[in-house]
């Protein structure tokens, strides 16, 4: 089987694994990294988004083989000690209803939010429309989108 | 209706008390029961036995407060609703209070079920009796410490204080009150001095979530354990034949393939390898019963509609002699289509079947049926057999059914090893327990201007609506009213699906009023009304819902969406609807872009009672609401020959962001016991989007979901 190196939340592992294996399954199952969640599969739902080299991905359609040397950002490393201010924002709204969307959730709000300072609402809701909220916890996303924006602006 | 609010609770020994060996008490007790006399909480925390109570308060010397929370959490907030409970009662800062979930075993629980919106409505009076009474206990022994009179001395945040200002707080005197007498008959607060209750409260475990901490039965993970994938008949009807196990044992990472039942598990080191082993099986399906289609659930349930093999739930008066007296005569027909449910952490279960004991791990809404069933199906002493509960990425009812516990218990006797059964999308989306479709048939009878008679039709998948729901709105309000089901049993697997029934019911019942309005040429707020008058006073003790309190919420959400004064092209539809205790109306505002209507706010007004976590509750509110809204809008799975014909998420369309109406909620002042809001808000939303549909585009929707229905005509009657 064959070696690839990857670099999560700025460490190196060296991963053992199928070429074909997704990003997803090597984050969850091989580096416990459980933050990025299962929804789909194929890319539909957005609860396994993670950032590759600054950009909102699907890690379910990464393949460990395509990912080699790219800087992988998932929601452990998103901040280091301290809560990033997409977090606090999703803190104060109290977005989470079951919860398990809302990592990837703020993966795509943060990774938006560092290439839009400014958004309007329209752009907020385009721009969180790839991530399914089942509980439909949308009013809160747009929310803490529009807070965290303030915050980081 | 039970509104009481000061119930006094003097069942002996609902509560046992003991002093820990690490300093600080324990407080056992089960939920809405007495515990055994002879039954005593341990004295080491880690020695919790979920068996003899369902439910432990501790209290630390340093004044700290665990709560050891029973009920299974969903997403619907009452990990940290319940707590709120016990922790007004005791008069503690929310800021010492810690929430832990319970692992649960399978004998005495009660109810430690989440679904119905029951658990705050069951929990209210138990719960702060609880509180109450631990704070009693506190208080006698701080007075007894004082030789003082425990009437003299009072509390305030987790310290007690006596007459002459001394102070001890609670970590103080837990050691002496672990040791006294349970005192009975305690008076609980007036909801005026509540101090948590009726405050936002953040999630408990909002910073697990927000940070990816693992909490969910996908999460889950032990040494030694292998992760099944489950290759089920692709349509229901189907039997296996064989598969080629042989080739798929010899893929690197796959540990074994088990084929039970008609079912084959792969099992692999991980999750992917198992997936991907899974898609290489080839197996071989037969049949002997037939493989059904939407187009002839479709033919079935109309023909169940026209004919005369009824149940009648509930009849008053004579329905058919009001018919042939009537003036005119409507009927509609109102159509829905199956439901997945579609929680976004598919199905999974850990299972570790050994000799000594049965290990279940994972989200469930129901552990003590789930233990149960395992326990028949391997023929083992339901004694064996734990159901530790993880965190749910939604239930929505499909975790009502433990279908997955029971598949990884059985695979993991069959393979000896400790499995995680995980289900991909595709298969959560085509081995579902659907939302049964559903058909109405109403008709109203209309004589000099009046609503004389109502006959409600129901033909269904597999089951029919529960015995109360023919006693809501509007039951009582109409002399001659009739309610009749029918059912057509399928070799699909059907089940609860949020708000069973009046999911559906709902949208048919308040879209047929608005029509009948329209018809009688009366206002179409004003006829609702005027049917709730007859309702008032009324003697009959099956009416579920108060004529007062729905005429309230109608009032208000009149005038809190401006009803009849919005901006020319927002166009409005309204609907009031009473289930799972709860009484909502709502309005939806809806607008035209290149004239295809978009939902831009809906105004909910909700009486659940006393509002115990608002900020939980909103998030509830909002959500059933977006739900519902979507699911009418989009919400469609169709059969063919038995096989689901949408799988995934590419086919198969939820309700995203950009399509989200924002939802403004106004509670009703209320001093009346909590009701539940998981579901109650989730039936009045897809009439009210209907009704303004109508309103905008003069078209009259009969059948879900619109986006296809759009130009359907119901046969006018």
């Amino acid at each position: 089987m064959p070696v690839y190196n990857l670099k999560i939340n700025g460490t190196s592992y060296n991963i053992k694994a199928e070429q074909d294996t997704p990003l997803l399954w090597v984050l969850r199952d091989y580096l416990d990294m459980v933050g990025t969640k299962y929804g789909c599969g194929i890319g539909q739902c957005g609860a396994c988004t993670v950032h590759v080299d600054g950009s909102a991905t699907r890690s379910c359609l990464l393949q460990v083989s395509m990912v080699e040397d790219m800087e992988i950002t998932t929601i452990e490393g998103l901040s280091k000690n301290t809560l990033h201010p997409v977090q606090e924002a999703w803190k104060e709204i109290d977005v989470p209803q079951c919860g398990y969307c809302q990592t990837g959730q703020i993966m795509s709000a943060t990774a938006f939010l560092s290439q839009n300072k400014n958004p309007n609402k329209t752009e907020i809701r385009d721009a969180m429309s790839g991530n399914i909220c089942r509980c439909a916890s949308y009013n809160r996303i747009e929310k803490a989108v529009e807070l965290a924006a303030s915050k980081l602006s | 209706m039970k509104n009481s609010i000061s119930t006094s609770f003097s069942r002996r020994s609902f509560l046992k008390t003991s002093v820990l060996a690490g300093g600080g008490m324990l407080i056992g007790f089960n939920l809405f029961q007495a515990c055994k006399p002879e039954v005593v909480p341990p004295v080491d925390v880690s020695q919790l036995n979920f068996n003899d109570f369902n439910a432990f308060i501790k209290i630390a010397d340093n004044g700290m407060v665990t709560i050891f929370s029973p009920n299974p959490e969903i997403g619907q907030g009452v990990k940290t609703s319940m707590p709120m409970l016990i922790a007004e009662e005791l008069d503690v800062s929310w800021d010492n209070v810690h929430v832990v979930q319970g692992e649960l075993d399978t004998k005495n629980f009660v109810r430690q079920v989440a679904g119905g919106s029951q658990s705050i409505r069951q929990g209210w009076e138990p719960l702060r009796q609880t509180g109450a009474t631990a704070r009693q206990m506190l208080i006698n022994a701080a007075a007894a410490k004082w030789g003082v009179g425990a009437s003299e001395c009072s509390t305030k945040e987790g310290v007690i204080t006596n007459a002459k200002g001394d102070t001890l707080g609670y970590g103080e005197v837990v050691k002496e009150a672990a040791v006294l007498e349970i005192p009975e008959n305690i008076v609980l607060k007036d909801p005026k001095d509540f101090k948590i209750i009726g405050k936002d409260i953040p999630n408990i475990d909002i910073d697990k979530i927000i940070t990816g901490k693992p909490l969910y039965g996908m999460d889950y993970k032990e040494e030694g354990m292998v992760v099944a994938s489950v290759l089920r008949p692709p349509s229901f009807g189907e039997k296996l034949v064989d598969c080629n196990a042989i080739d798929i044992k010899g893929i690197e990472g796959v540990i074994d393939v088990i084929k039970f039942g008609d079912k084959v598990a792969v099992l692999a080191k991980d999750t992917w390898t198992a997936m991907k082993a899974k898609k290489a099986l080839k197996a071989t399906w037969t049949s002997d019963t037939k493989l059904e289609s939407t187009e002839e659930h479709d033919k079935i349930l109309k023909n169940l509609l026209d004919g005369k093999e009824f149940t009648t739930l509930r009849a008053d008066g004579d329905v058919k002699k009001a018919f042939a007296e009537a003036d005119q005569v409507i009927e509609r027909i109102y159509e829905s289509p199956f439901l997945p449910h579609n929680c976004m952490e598919p199905m999974n279960f850990f299972a570790d079947v050994t000799k000594n004991k049965v290990r279940l791990v994972g989200p469930v809404q129901t552990p003590e049926g789930t233990a149960r069933r395992v326990a028949e199906l391997l023929e083992r002493d339901i004694k064996d057999v734990s159901v530790e509960m993880t965190r749910m990425g939604g239930g929505f009812g499909r975790r009502l059914y433990g279908d997955f516990a029971l598949e990884a218990a059985e695979i993991s006797k069959i393979a000896q090893k400790p499995v995680k059964v995980v289900y991909s999308r595709e298969d959560d989306m085509s081995a579902g327990i659907y939302r049964p479709a559903i058909k109405y048939k109403i008709s109203a009878s209309v004589k000099d201007g009046n609503v004389t008679g109502y006959h409600l039709k129901e033909a269904s998948i597999n089951s029919n609506m529960y015995g109360l729901i023919p006693n809501f709105f509007p039951a009582g309000a109409i002399e001659n009213y009739q309610v009749d089901v029918a059912k057509y049993t399928s070799n699909i697997t059907t089940g609860a699906w949020r708000a069973p029934y009046t999911n559906f019911l709902s949208f048919a019942e308040q879209s047929f009023f608005d029509e009948l309005a329209e018809l009688l040429e009366v206002d179409r707020i004003q006829l609702r009304l005027d049917l709730l008058q007859k309702v008032k006073g009324t003697t009959d003790e099956r009416i579920q819902y108060s004529p007062e309190r729905l005429e309230e919420v109608i009032k208000v959400a009149v005038d809190k969406s401006g009803w009849g004064k919005t901006k020319e092209g927002v166009y409005q539809g309204f609907s009031v609807y009473y289930c799972h205790n709860t009484h909502v109306a709502e309005v939806a505002d809806v607008v035209l872009e290149n004239d295809i209507p978009v939902v831009k706010k809906i105004t909910c007004v909700v009486d659940c009672g006393i509002v115990v976590n608002p900020l939980g509750a909103k998030n509830q509110i909002e959500g059933g609401i977006i739900d519902g809204v979507g699911h009418a809008m989009y919400g469609d799975f169709s059969f063919k020959e038995g096989e689901p014909q949408d799988k995934n998420f590419n086919t198969y369309r939820l309700i995203r962001l950009n399509e989200t109406p924002v939802v403004e909620t106004h509670f009703i002042d209320s001093n009346l016991a909590p009701t539940g809001l998981g579901e109650p808000t989730l039936p009045p939303a897809g009439a009210a989007v209907a009704n303004a549909i109508k309103a905008a585009k003069g078209i009259r929707l009969y059948k879900q979901p619109f986006i296809k229905n759009m130009n359907y005509k119901a046969p006018l009657g």
